[in-house]
């Protein structure tokens, strides 16, 4: 491939300063995306996958603060263009869904007012055409009888459909990459499965690659072709997602795919018990020296203890950071 | 939407009613006879059988039901009853003074509304800034003054020592008559819209749908515009129309420090002078107004939320 | 930071008025009352008359001091009054519901639909003036607010099985509601009584403004205020003072209130003001 990637992070660095206190939320990240790949970010809750996700999008706002690194879009450093420049970017090129459907969409403006602002925005046109964008922006996220849903409120949809309108919102202008965190948490399970599918084909159609961020690593390695992990605002393993559950490097890794039912296994069956991780993620207030899993970690020896483990590459663009890593 | 405006209609009957007979009540079963009362209004203690003739008269023997059906009958035709102090009818009293007293309501209103408002807006966009803090200083300053003390204030500096406008009356109803007053009786109002507007907007700030709208690339003045304004404005009506009921109170106040002819200075007179009809009749038309005020005020709320309509 | 300013600024102020209220007699220069003398009418602030005196020749200084008393009483004790109706009507209505959450809801609706000053002045037009009217008018009308809060509380603890729990225990309705209900509302209440007291006392100037409340010629900042009226243009000084007391201590409450929201009623803070 030529040029630069869609998007790269460079040793990216998140702080939260609050009062007179000063922590380090998410350290030494570093990533690339291509032009419509799918990449996804993994860890439990707390690990830093949503803010580094705000940051890629622009909206950390404080106490939160990028403190270090670069994020590039094709080439450019985003934070040095003008505030200007990086909202014509916002929405158009890089679009984001969030968790909660409900609460995204705000509760006072008919859905198909808020699919309409992207075109008014980006494209400057005036809210009689917008409107008919937005019949059509609705349609292709297969609601029925869009032209009536456009004049519903929120509150009218289910939970189901208002994530088909926020993913309407954000597909409208066709971005470069999609940003989903955590789209499907929310939702029941039966309708899980339609937005993901609905999400992808989309996106493969568009050419726009998916940032997908989630707590659940098969769902993740079912939708991307690539997969971080992230535990304690670091990212502890990168692997291609075929790769993941074959031969995982890192403990804490292993520790997730083990804790994962899976069809045909014994496990799923219930003849034996899922594994879990011990112990609890640490605060952001008290993250430990060395490998910050190593109080979790089976295999920790004094090293762990003191020492930053190095990232080490493995074969087909993989990489790890651990000092017992397999 | 009609339906519902109909039900809130129909809610306001059962308070209306109740008020008309805490209002009776108040003044009728109460020791101290009206008759009894007749006889503070300086011109020296009537006779016995001038009492009796009245007491007849005015049908005050009749058992307390009887006497209570027959003013609301009254009441139902329009009829709020005979002044004592002037035998004029209390309705055309009344009515001389609504005029005054809507033009110094609204008017208020309108003063607390265009700096309450925006004066939280702007405090809110910028918490903890200077024009935050000088905000909310004047805020707390305004709701902790004593309307008249400031009158006072007011109608010594612009009035007496400046000149500008005429310290009290009506006069030919022109605007420069209207300013004090109104400022006066604004300033308490104002102080709560830009404290109330100023909490609203900072909690809509945090809403998930305000970050999805910055999501799309908005600037944060269209995000002010497009999103966060109308949600704030449901919680602004709250407070607008709560406060009409606290308006209407202090202008009885304000009404009497500026000598403004309207139903506040009327209820202070009748009750000095126990003038019980007109009493009745200017409290009625306060809370019915009251009344009206919330009720169009729900059903503004129907149009801007639409939660609200279908629940 | 702001949070302690509010609580350290509000409590000194409502501090000094409390102080000055209790020691007024010991602080005052004069007689609030008897000491009239036509001799010394009208004499501007200086250093005998640190407020100046009215009229009659009294001293102003010793009066606003005297009218310290009649404000913190109403406004204490009318605001108790208040309190204790909206805890024990709230707390019943949520607790037993039925009929007597219908009636009390009614009454609520009603007492928020007259204006609480135009109902306190149909009152004192009954009562006549004088404290004890005062005490009645502003106790009886301010209750509404505490009410929903009182119920409202209820009702949410009585969701979360805290009752059922408790009666499963065998415990009485009287002592759950002591026990269990009542801590839980506390905090908020008090932060409603804390304004509302600032509430009482303006609204006992503005009923003694009006001649309605305490009678001259013992001193209450509101008549202080009425008889300044007509001597604006000659006496400003009248003015002023009286009405300055009544900004600080209301201020002062206002502050406090705020104060304690923040540290007693942390979720509500944003919500209302």
């Amino acid at each position: 491939m030529t040029g630069p990637p869609l998007i790269e992070v460079e040793n990216l660095r998140i702080d939260l300063n609050y009062r007179s206190s000063h922590f380090t939320a998410v350290e030494g990240v570093s990533f690339r995306i291509d032009r419509g790949e799918t990449f996804g970010l993994v860890g439990e809750s707390g690990c830093g996958k949503s803010i580094t996700a705000l940051a890629l999008i622009g909206l950390l706002r404080p106490p939160l603060s990028i403190g270090a690194g670069a994020i590039r879009f094709e080439g450019r450093e985003i934070q040095s263009l003008p505030a200007a420049e990086q909202r014509a970017l916002r929405g158009n090129r890089i679009a984001m869904i969030f968790q909660e459907p409900m609460t995204a969409l705000n509760p006072v403006s008919p859905v198909g007012r808020q699919i309409a602002e992207m075109f008014v925005l980006h494209q400057g046109k005036d809210w009689r055409e917008a409107s008919r964008l937005a019949v059509e922006a609705l349609a292709s996220v297969r609601i029925p009888a869009p032209e009536r849903r456009v004049k519903d409120y929120p509150h009218q949809l289910s939970g189901g459909m208002r994530q088909r309108v926020m993913i309407a919102i954000a597909l409208a202008r066709g971005p470069d990459l999609l940003i989903a965190d955590e789209p499907t948490t929310a939702l029941d399970v039966t309708v899980q499965a339609e937005i993901i599918e609905l999400m992808r084909n989309l996106c493969a159609e568009r050419g726009t690659a998916i940032l997908m961020i989630s707590h659940d690593l098969g769902l993740v390695a079912n939708v991307c072709r690539r997969v971080a992990v992230m535990y304690a605002g670091r990212i502890v393993e990168e692997r291609g997602s075929d790769d993941i559950f074959r031969a995982c490097a890192h403990p804490y890794t292993q520790g997730l795919v083990d804790s994962l039912p899976r069809l045909g296994s014994r496990a799923a069956l219930g003849r034996t018990r899922l594994t879990e991780i011990a112990g609890v993620v640490p605060a952001i207030t008290d993250f430990p020296d060395g490998c910050r899993f190593n109080p979790r970690c089976t295999r920790a020896t004094e090293i762990c203890r003191t020492t930053e483990p190095a990232t080490t590459w493995l074969g087909a663009g993989g990489l790890v950071r651990c000092h017992h890593h397999v | 939407m009609l339906s519902f405006a109909i039900r809130r209609i129909l809610q306001t009957v059962p308070t209306v009613l109740a008020v008309v007979l805490v209002i009776f009540v108040l003044f009728s079963v109460v020791p101290g006879s009206i008759v009894s009362s007749m006889n503070d209004d300086g011109r020296g203690p009537a006779d016995a059988q001038v009492m009796e003739r009245m007491k007849k008269q005015l049908g005050l023997d009749d058992p307390v039901y009887i006497r209570f059906g027959s003013y609301i009958a009254k009441l139902a035709t329009g009829d709020f009853g005979t002044s004592f102090r002037t035998r004029e009818p209390v309705t055309t009293m009344i009515a001389k003074r609504m005029w005054p007293t809507l033009q110094l309501i609204f008017a208020s209103m309108i003063f607390a509304i265009v700096i309450g408002v925006p004066l939280g807006f702007v405090a809110a966009l910028r918490p903890g800034s200077f024009v935050d803090t000088i905000s909310m200083v004047v805020a707390v300053s305004g709701l902790s003054m004593a309307k008249f003390w400031l009158g006072l204030l007011l109608m010594y500096l612009f009035a007496l020592k400046l000149g500008w406008l005429p310290s009290f009356g009506y006069g030919d109803g022109s605007l420069k008559y209207l300013i004090l007053p109104a400022v006066t009786l604004g300033v308490s109002p104002m102080a709560l819209l830009a404290r109330t507007t100023r909490a609203a907007v900072l909690e809509i700030m945090t809403a998930d749908f305000v970050r999805t709208a910055r999501s799309k690339g908005m600037s944060e003045t269209r995000v002010v515009k497009w999103h966060v304004m109308r949600n704030a404005l449901v919680l602004i009506l709250t407070t607008i129309g709560l406060q009409f009921g606290a308006l209407m109170g202090q202008a009885v106040v304000v009404e009497k420090l500026f000598s403004w002819p309207g139903i506040g200075s009327l209820l202070v007179d009748s009750v000095l002078q126990r003038d019980i009809p007109a009493v009745q009749g200017s409290i009625l038309v306060v809370v019915l107004f009251f009344l009206t005020i919330n009720t169009l005020i729900d059903l503004l709320y129907g149009v801007i939320d639409p939660r609200i309509r279908y629940a | 930071m702001k949070l302690g300013a509010n609580l350290i600024i509000g409590g000194a102020l409502f501090a000094l008025a409390i102080f000055v209220g209790v020691f007024a007699p010991w602080l005052a220069h004069t007689d609030p009352v008897m000491d009239a003398n036509l001799l010394n009418a009208e004499e501007p602030p200086s250093w005998i008359w640190w407020f100046g005196t009215d009229a009659q020749g009294r001293d102003i200084y010793s009066r606003v001091l005297h009218g310290a008393r009649i404000s913190l009483t109403v406004g204490i004790v009318s605001q108790l009054v208040n309190s204790v109706i909206g805890v024990t009507l709230g707390l019943t209505a949520g607790y037993w519901g039925g009929w007597w959450d219908d009636v009390v809801n009614g009454l609520t609706n009603l007492m928020l639909a007259i204006p609480s000053l135009i109902f306190a002045l149909a009152i004192m037009a009954v009562l006549g003036p004088g404290l004890t009217s005062l005490l009645i008018a502003l106790g009886l009308t301010n209750w509404s607010f505490t009410c929903r809060i009182a119920r409202a509380s209820t009702l949410s603890l009585k969701s979360q099985g805290y009752v059922q729990a408790a009666r499963v225990l065998g415990y009485g309705d009287l002592r759950i509601m002591i026990t269990q209900l009542l801590p839980n509302m506390v905090g908020p209440i008090i932060v409603i009584g804390t304004l509302g007291m600032g509430g009482a006392i303006l609204a006992e100037a503005a009923l003694s403004f009006l001649g309605l409340g305490v009678r001259p010629p013992y001193p209450s900042w509101g008549s202080m205020l009425s008889e300044a009226r007509d001597q604006i243009t000659t006496a400003p000084w009248l003015s002023i003072f009286p009405g300055l007391a009544i900004f600080l201590t209301v201020l002062g409450l206002n502050l406090l209130g705020d104060g304690l929201r923040d540290i007693l009623d942390p979720q509500s803070r944003s919500r209302r003001t």
